[in-house]
């Protein structure tokens, strides 16, 4: 365990950022998503959540995967570049940290999507304990603990210190590559931190949270119900809880014409939305009621049943926060519970 | 600073990028039905398939869909996608010449159990229309391993003798094959046709098949499911019936998360389902 | 909040009204849906009318416009407007609602109660609603005044008058305590350079998500522009993030003269960008060129940018 005065974390920063690429929370306009570090960003370790989750640094909203020119009437194309470079990525939660892990379940699983691979192996993740959690946070029901998140470094804030203790070979490099920074210390503080925070886990409204009835099984007992029928009636059809939540991975693929050529790029695409299953002939989910299913139905029962029960959602509460209409996976759940279906 | 990437080789060709294919011959099937030959720029195949694979066509700048392979994987020459005029990427397609290039990425998806649950069996294929394209593929495959499955019967229904595809092979190749016999039919009475006239799945109650055969189903939904209940009511479990299934599709992979049927993905648990799983899946194809 | 209710279940009850258009109790005070209902247990159970209820429901009618029998929607007074709006756009059916002009002390944004971890919120309940907030949390009790925690739209309020209704239930208070084009007048005043910066800061943070778009009342089209595959409007990816500038600027010159400022697209924006302010530097000028107008005060008032006068103001010609 090692530690660095608060008042020393921009230093932290600027010698993170002289090794590579360095992203974290950074305020803009009035809002906290991940943002690469300089020197005069507005760097925020203080908000509970980003809007956007950091899930974008590895599958960004919009990617290049390739480039396809005519020369002498020939077409040829040429691959997009992978990440070839090393970064880090500070500040990240214990949840977003875990929707990396359902992430990687999709994209690191056979065909291993390149782009994604690349970023994850030159990514460095240095995750921050939730001092404060909100009431909109329900992570301990997917067993994650906000007191002590995965990642290749975990830190924590303790009075006036920002702890640091390395947990994989990478947080070990991260580590040795700032040491001078760093001074060792015993995990007392930490400990104290933890319990403060597990208080506050036991006072959570949802603490109590219950996933019973969901995963593989759900897959066929929930897919008839007339819940839905009455739940999604005030979805707007938006695309807000698919771009916030850290584990919503579908995505399109997109041509742009440069003038000169064709760019192939993927870009972030929502099951929510009309075009999303339509096809010259026909389209499989044309009401916002299956559209609406599918997405919760994904989360709690397809990707658990694919995936060894591992859910597609890591409770950060994003969609509980930032719906429109206040529709979310919570309402989802507690309605099935209450229906005992 | 210059970083020695330490990622896997295997990454530096992702499933995403397509190659360059040359169309080296076009055929006008019907009105709205072009077959496209394919090769590699340098002659031969872009990638070896088995029969009920898919892959991904694509116009740079247009779009990008998934189309079945119609030729048999024992045509070592090159691959064929039958395609029909439906959208924006089928309406460039049809307007392309031959020499033209397009970009392919594939083959995807699983296949109709030729070597496996179908070998040594009799087989009863059923299309419409533009349904004989993924069929074909499995056709010309059993033909040319001809003593490893038993009788064919292929039940074959288009809207008029004009929208019947790969009309010559049928009647040249298949018709004339051992131990297959070739069940041509169309909607409505049409002048120069003496064949028979009809829906597909009322001239398949007609023809009373025996069920000690196995099922090979394609065409438009409704036909699907009008044939399905003709075969139960010959005899048919839904064990010896296969499909194969088309949902809007951009990655090929089961990534992008669009194609699914409950926890199934078409274009990589499918497309070729048997019945009985398809029975398991939610209402939602 | 109980005279809503009763009044509700007595019009569906006597069968005047087949569903009922409100607003459905959430986990907790702010997080309400905007929901139908179609029998009184559901109303007795279900229904609330508080400070969090700010969802305009005037764009449900759409949809509710096409089923059989009458709705009962309850509008706000500045939701009244939406409703004349879309009237006049032939886009729902008079005949089809049943309006209870529900009164309105203010709509509160959640966002806006600066304290972490809420658990309730006290003092916001209808027709009681208080002039201070007690905010309970996991880290302690805090007050901060209503008007602190108001939405930006009820800082301009439009007035405590419904525009269109077949009754009336509760009062209303004008909360208007800003001047409308006060921003506009500050953005106006920038150098080009600032106000590209400005924008860009905002704009920049936009994710397309489409909720400004989806809970408009002026964006009803049966197919938006930027749904078709057709063209690359549709395009989801972008070259650099300022690009969605388009997006919204296209959007705001699309609902000009017929956006009631109703605030709907910055209350639902998940990255907080001032998205009014589009629309509002669009009716400032209207207002100038035109003459005074307010989309949805008046059904039968000839819109600015549909009705041609000989002596038009044309800003768009002869300046090259």
């Amino acid at each position: 365990m090692y530690r660095i005065a608060k008042t020393d974390i921009p230093s932290l920063l600027a010698a993170i950022a002289a090794k590579g690429d360095l992203y974290l929370p950074v305020n803009t306009a009035g809002k906290t998503n991940f943002d690469a570090w300089s020197e005069d960003a507005n760097v925020d370790l203080d908000t509970l959540k980003t809007v956007r989750s950091g899930k974008d640094i590895f599958f960004p909203q919009s990617e290049n995967l390739y480039s396809c020119n005519r020369t002498d009437g020939k077409l040829s194309v040429t691959a997009a570049e992978l990440e070839d470079k090393d970064f880090v990525v500070f500040g990240m939660k214990a949840c977003d940290v875990r929707g990396l892990a359902v992430l990687d379940q999709v994209f690191l699983s056979d065909p291993v999507d390149s782009y994604y691979a690349a970023r994850r192996e030159h990514g460095t993740i240095v995750s921050l304990a939730c001092s404060k959690p909100d009431t909109s946070c329900f992570c301990h029901a997917f067993g994650i603990d906000c007191a002590n998140p995965e990642g290749d470094v975990a830190t924590w804030f303790a009075g006036e210190y920002l702890y640091w203790l390395p947990k994989t070979e990478k947080g070990e490099a991260l580590t040795a590559a700032v040491s001078s920074l760093l001074e060792s210390t015993d995990e007392k503080a930490v400990e104290e931190a933890k319990a403060s925070i597990r208080a506050i886990q036991e006072k959570l409204p949802l603490k109590d949270l219950s996933l019973d009835g969901w995963g593989a099984e759900a897959a066929k007992t929930k897919f008839d119900s007339p819940l839905w029928e009455q739940l999604y009636k005030p979805c707007l059809a938006c695309g807000t809880c698919t771009f916030v939540c850290p584990t919503c991975q579908c995505y399109d693929i997109k041509d742009y014409n440069t003038g000169s050529g064709v760019q192939r790029l993927r870009c972030w695409d929502s099951c929510m939305y009309s075009d999303f299953t339509m096809m010259a002939h026909g389209n499989n989910r044309t009401s916002q009621m299956q559209r609406f299913r599918q997405r919760f139905m994904h989360k709690l029962a397809y990707f658990p049943a694919n995936n060894g029960g591992m859910f597609s959602c890591v409770g950060c509460g994003r969609c509980v926060d930032k719906c429109p209409t206040h529709l979310n996976i919570v309402k989802v759940i507690k309605a099935f519970e209450k229906e005992g279906k | 600073m210059m970083h020695e990437c330490t990622c896997n080789p295997g990454y530096m060709r992702d499933t995403l990028i397509p190659q360059v294919g040359i169309i080296t011959d076009i055929r006008e099937e019907t009105p709205d039905v072009k077959t496209f030959r394919v090769n590699a720029p340098g002659g031969g195949k872009l990638f070896e398939h088995m029969p009920g694979q898919c892959a991904m066509v694509c116009l740079p700048g247009v779009s990008e869909a998934m189309f079945s392979i119609t030729s048999s994987p024992t045509n070592k020459e090159y691959q064929e996608f039958s395609i029909k005029r439906c959208g924006q990427l089928t309406d460039q397609l049809h307007t392309l010449q031959v020499g033209d290039e397009i970009l392919v990425r594939g083959p995807y998806g699983n296949h109709f159990p030729v070597e496996t649950a179908l070998k040594g069996q009799n087989l009863l294929f059923i299309a419409g229309g533009i349904g004989l394209a993924p069929l074909r593929s499995v056709i010309n495959y059993v033909l040319d391993n001809r003593e490893n499955y038993g009788t064919v019967d292929i039940l074959y229904g288009s809207r008029s003798a004009d929208d019947l595809v790969q009309r010559k092979e049928i009647e040249e190749v298949w018709s004339k094959a051992p131990g297959v016999n070739v069940h041509l039919t169309i909607d409505r009475e049409q002048e120069g046709w003496d064949g028979h006239v009809g829906f597909v799945p009322s001239y398949l109650k007609e023809l009373n098949f025996d069920t000690n055969k196995v099922a090979l189903l394609c065409g438009p939904p409704i036909m699907i499911k009008f044939c399905l209940q003709g075969l139960k009511e010959l005899g048919f479990s839904n064990e010896q019936v296969y499909t194969t299934l088309e949902l809007r599709m951009k990655c090929g992979v089961g990534k992008c998360g669009r194609c699914n049927i409950g926890t199934k993905y078409v274009c990589k648990d499918g497309p070729v389902f048997r019945f009985d799983e398809i029975d398991e899946l939610p209402n939602e194809y | 909040m109980q005279e809503l209710i009763h009044r509700a279940k007595s019009l569906l009850e006597s069968g005047e009204v087949v569903r009922v258009l409100g607003w459905r109790k959430g986990e907790n005070d702010w997080d309400v849906e905007p929901a139908f209902f179609a029998t009184t247990e559901d109303l007795e159970a279900n229904f609330i009318y508080n400070g969090f209820c700010g969802a305009n429901l005037s764009k449900y009618m759409i949809e509710a416009s096409k089923l059989d029998g009458k709705t009962l929607v309850f509008l706000k007074p500045c939701d009244s407007y939406s409703f004349n709006q879309l009237i006049k756009e032939h886009r729902i059916n008079r005949e089809k609602a049943y309006i209870i002009g529900v009164g309105c002390k203010g709509k509160l944004k959640i966002e806006n109660i600066d304290a972490e971890g809420i658990l309730s919120v006290d003092g916001a309940g209808y027709p009681d609603c208080s002039e201070t907030l007690t905010v309970h949390t996991l880290y302690g009790d805090k007050e901060i005044a209503y008007k602190d925690a108001m939405l930006e739209r009820c800082h301009v309020c439009k007035g405590k008058e419904h525009k269109i209704y077949d009754e009336l239930l509760g009062d209303s208070i004008d909360t208007c305590d800003a001047d409308r084009f006060a921003e506009i007048a500050k953005i106006e005043a920038m150098s080009p350079e600032e106000k590209f910066a400005f924008f860009q800061a905002e704009l920049s943070k936009c994710i397309r998500c489409n909720a400004c778009r989806n809970v408009c009342p002026a964006c009803s089209c049966r197919k938006c522009v930027f749904d078709s595959t057709k063209f690359d409007s549709a395009q989801k990816a972008n070259t650099t993030s300022f690009e969605e500038k388009m997006f919204h600027i296209i959007r705001a010159f699309h609902v000009a003269g017929r956006c009631t400022d109703c605030g709907e697209c910055s209350r639902v924006c998940p990255q907080g960008i001032p998205l009014h302010l589009f629309n509002r530097k669009f009716i400032k000028d209207i207002n100038s060129l035109y003459g005074e107008y307010q989309a949805g005060a008046d059904i039968d008032a000839a819109a600015p940018l549909t009705s041609f006068r000989a002596d038009d103001a044309e800003p768009g010609v002869g300046r090259g």
